[in-house]
């Protein structure tokens, strides 16, 4: 069965800021979804809110996701229930190893599902993570660092596929994962999304530039502006967008109002 | 008074400073005499027994002790006693390393030491041994250490522990000798209304090198008190490198109070860690000094306190010779309403050139009622050296803490990751895994105890 991530005239505030002003959007497996517009109009408050960061107010509107209204559950809910989210800064853990984190990761999953679950076992978790290591052209010994301490930004973005690699959530969220990237770190994260992307894997790109885009191919392509999706379209948009700015958006915004 | 007296108005009595031990100089003679003692070190225990009559108790007006508070100390309602018989933790009694046992001392105060030697340590001339028997048969070779790395004008209980110490553990590796097994010693002391004393000694002749892991625990005893008072002395040879294991985790209705010292000789190495989870109250004096020429010292510390535990370090750094480097780092973690003080200095000496000293303290407080004090100091009379210091206090972090739950990961085990990884620098230099897994298990105990 096909799931979906279904949010409803979201809106959030921080500190009783309004910033998302009633969000319409759908994201379903199997689909590859294009969130652009310029800074600061509430994209990465939009994959924030969605995971349920604390600071983030969710003041109407709905979550739902495998038919169910998220808004009430835990961070961690959320992510064992199949969203994911690659941060735009991910965050240095000191001390903490990449494979140490993924396994305590993987079991938190497991031990959801099965509160018997002993666990993945360390041969088998080696094995699978040497794997997944592989498909994204990883150096081995990235496992024992210690998670994004010291990272180059193109080191942080690919330890965040390789999460999205190990951890299979049914829908992915990546908050301007192209930005700070070189264009060899950008194929490589893209061939990683890429070979992720299939029947099982929704995506949400957020990013303001089109660059990303010719390298993930998206199905849809929405533009958000002032807190809302203001337009939504296929893969010609990200085209016009990069042509046309976003002024002409805006003018037709304005125009809507007056009329 | 009668059953029926009902009186509202309670006298509370403060006390301006601890009582004093009920012991006296025959005490300190019968212990000497019973162990056997040469009259050098008989003389030595009076001598410093004299030290601690003369010395007043410290109170909260002594610089050192300014933040721990020992009024309530139960010197007065504590006795010498033999410890319990209850059974040694099993984890402490695990091999240090795989699965061969090396050589283990267990000391019950009260009780007949325990040996379990590691026959290839006597062969290569190393002495490892309880203090009774160390003196007995080998106090002519000790005399000029015992006593001279920690003096009984130390401090009060420094005297005292040299004075009334009946339990203790001497390990001596002679000149070049290797010890590659570790050395491994307890002291085990369950039970209340005791006190006891102990001392250790360690001597690594020039160019000898050895491993040992010292502990000293007992489990919780929620109605009773119990106070443990004792002293370390290191000294290593010059061109000797000793990497000495420290752990502290007395049941919390003990009263700890420790002196130690190492002295470090020309080119000698010193990776001392230092561990501290048990213990009502600790006030641990650990000082350094560099005086050979070239000397280094590692001093990695970790503590970790709930419920009421203040844990109270204070260590010195003294940099005596030129080319001496020193790098401590003590980390601590605290939660629910305890306390944890960290007082350092660094000191160089006159004419100690090109040298180097580095200390930083950093505090996880897990708790609002928890609370570290950090006191990082330099005193530095040459004019070419390079010694700096950092303090930290900081409670967990919600960025860390929602990026780990993203992953699915519990809140309780997102914090304990970012706990564990806040750790990990230091654990990461205890060559044990049973001694890391060990410290593990009781943060996951406290934790468990004191809710954040």
């Amino acid at each position: 069965m096909t799931e979906a991530l279904e949010i409803r005239n979201l809106h959030v505030a921080i500190e009783d800021n309004e910033i998302l002003k009633g969000v319409d959007l759908v994201v379903k497996q199997g689909e590859i979804h294009a969130l652009m517009g310029p800074n600061g109009t509430g994209k990465s408050t939009l994959a924030k809110a969605l995971l349920g960061h604390p600071d983030y107010e969710i003041t109407a509107g709905e979550i739902l996701f495998k038919g169910e209204n998220i808004i009430e559950m835990d961070v961690d809910e959320r992510a064992r229930l199949g969203m994911f989210l690659a941060f735009q800064y991910p965050v240095a853990i000191p001390g903490v190893s990449v494979a140490n984190f993924l396994r305590t990761a993987i079991n938190a999953h497991r031990k959801a599902a099965d509160p018997e679950d002993k666990g993945i076992s360390i041969p088998d978790f080696r094995t699978l993570l040497k794997a997944k290591m592989d498909l994204l052209e990883m150096d081995h010994q990235f496992a024992g660092r210690y998670l994004n301490e010291g990272f180059s930004g193109g080191e942080k973005k690919r330890a965040e596929i390789l999460q999205l690699a190990t951890l299979e959530p049914a829908i992915a969220i990546l908050d301007e994962t192209d930005s700070g990237l070189d264009i060899d770190a950008l194929r490589i994260v893209a061939d990683g999304v890429n070979s992720l992307a299939g029947p099982d894997l929704g995506v949400l790109i957020i990013t303001h530039y089109q660059r990303i885009l010719n390298y993930i191919k998206p199905d849809f392509v929405h533009i958000m502006l002032d807190g809302r999706v203001a337009e939504s379209g296929g893969p010609d948009l990200a085209e016009h967008l990069e042509e046309h700015g976003y002024n002409w958006l805006r003018e037709k915004q304005s125009k809507a109002t007056a009329g | 008074m009668s059953a029926k007296t009902v009186s509202r108005a309670k006298r509370v009595v403060r006390k301006k400073t601890a009582p004093e031990f009920a012991f006296n100089l025959e005490d300190v003679k019968a212990i000497s005499a019973a162990m056997g003692e040469p009259e050098a070190i008989a003389k030595g225990r009076m001598k410093a027994w004299e030290r601690y009559a003369a010395l007043p108790m410290p109170t909260l007006k002594d610089e050192p002790w300014r933040r721990t508070d020992i009024r309530t100390l139960p010197a007065d309602r504590v006795e010498l006693k033999a410890v319990d018989n209850a059974a040694v933790d099993e984890g402490l009694l695990e091999p240090l390393l795989g699965e061969e046992h090396g050589s283990l001392l267990l000391l019950r105060p009260g009780h007949e030491p325990e040996l379990r030697a590691d026959a290839s340590v006597e062969q290569q001339g190393v002495l490892f041994t309880d203090w009774a028997a160390a003196v007995r048969d080998h106090g002519d070779k000790l005399g000029d250490y015992m006593g001279q790395i920690v003096r009984p004008e130390d401090g009060k209980f420094a005297a005292l522990a040299t004075a009334m110490a009946q339990d203790g553990v001497v390990l001596y590796v002679p000149e070049g000798v290797q010890l590659e097994q570790p050395l491994h010693s307890i002291l085990w002391a369950p039970g209340a209304g005791n006190v006891y004393f102990s001392r250790v000694l360690i001597i690594l002749e020039a160019g000898a090198s050895a491993t040992f892991v010292h502990e000293v625990a007992s489990p919780t005893d929620e109605e009773g008190e119990a106070v443990h008072v004792g002293i370390v002395e290191i000294f290593v040879g010059d061109g000797a490198s000793l990497k000495f294991v420290e752990l502290q985790n007395l049941g919390e209705h003990t009263w700890n109070l420790t002196h130690e010292r190492a002295k470090v000789g020309q080119s000698a190495n010193l990776d001392w860690i230092f561990g501290a989870v048990g213990s009502r109250l600790t006030k641990n004096f650990s000082d350094i000094d560099l005086l050979g020429e070239g000397s280094n010292a590692r001093m990695s510390g970790f503590y970790f306190a709930n419920g009421r535990q203040h844990l109270d370090h204070d260590t010195q750094q003294n940099h005596l010779a030129p080319h001496t480097t020193s790098d401590l780092l003590y980390k601590g973690g605290l939660i629910g309403n305890s306390r944890s003080v960290w007082q350092g200095m660094i000191y160089v000496a006159p004419g100690a050139q090109q040298t180097d000293g580095y200390q930083a303290n950093r505090n996880l407080v897990l708790s609002k009622t928890a609370r570290a004090d950090s006191i990082p100091g330099l005193e530095i009379m040459a004019d070419n050296v390079r010694c700096t210091h950092g303090a930290t206090i900081g409670q967990l972090e919600e960025e860390p803490i929602f990026y780990l739950m993203t992953r699915g990961i519990t809140r309780p085990e997102a914090e304990r990751l970012v706990i564990d990884g806040f750790f990990a620098p230091i654990m990461e230099r205890i060559p044990f895994e049973g001694v890391r897994k060990r410290f593990a298990e009781m943060i996951d105990k406290k934790l468990g105890t004191d809710s954040t």
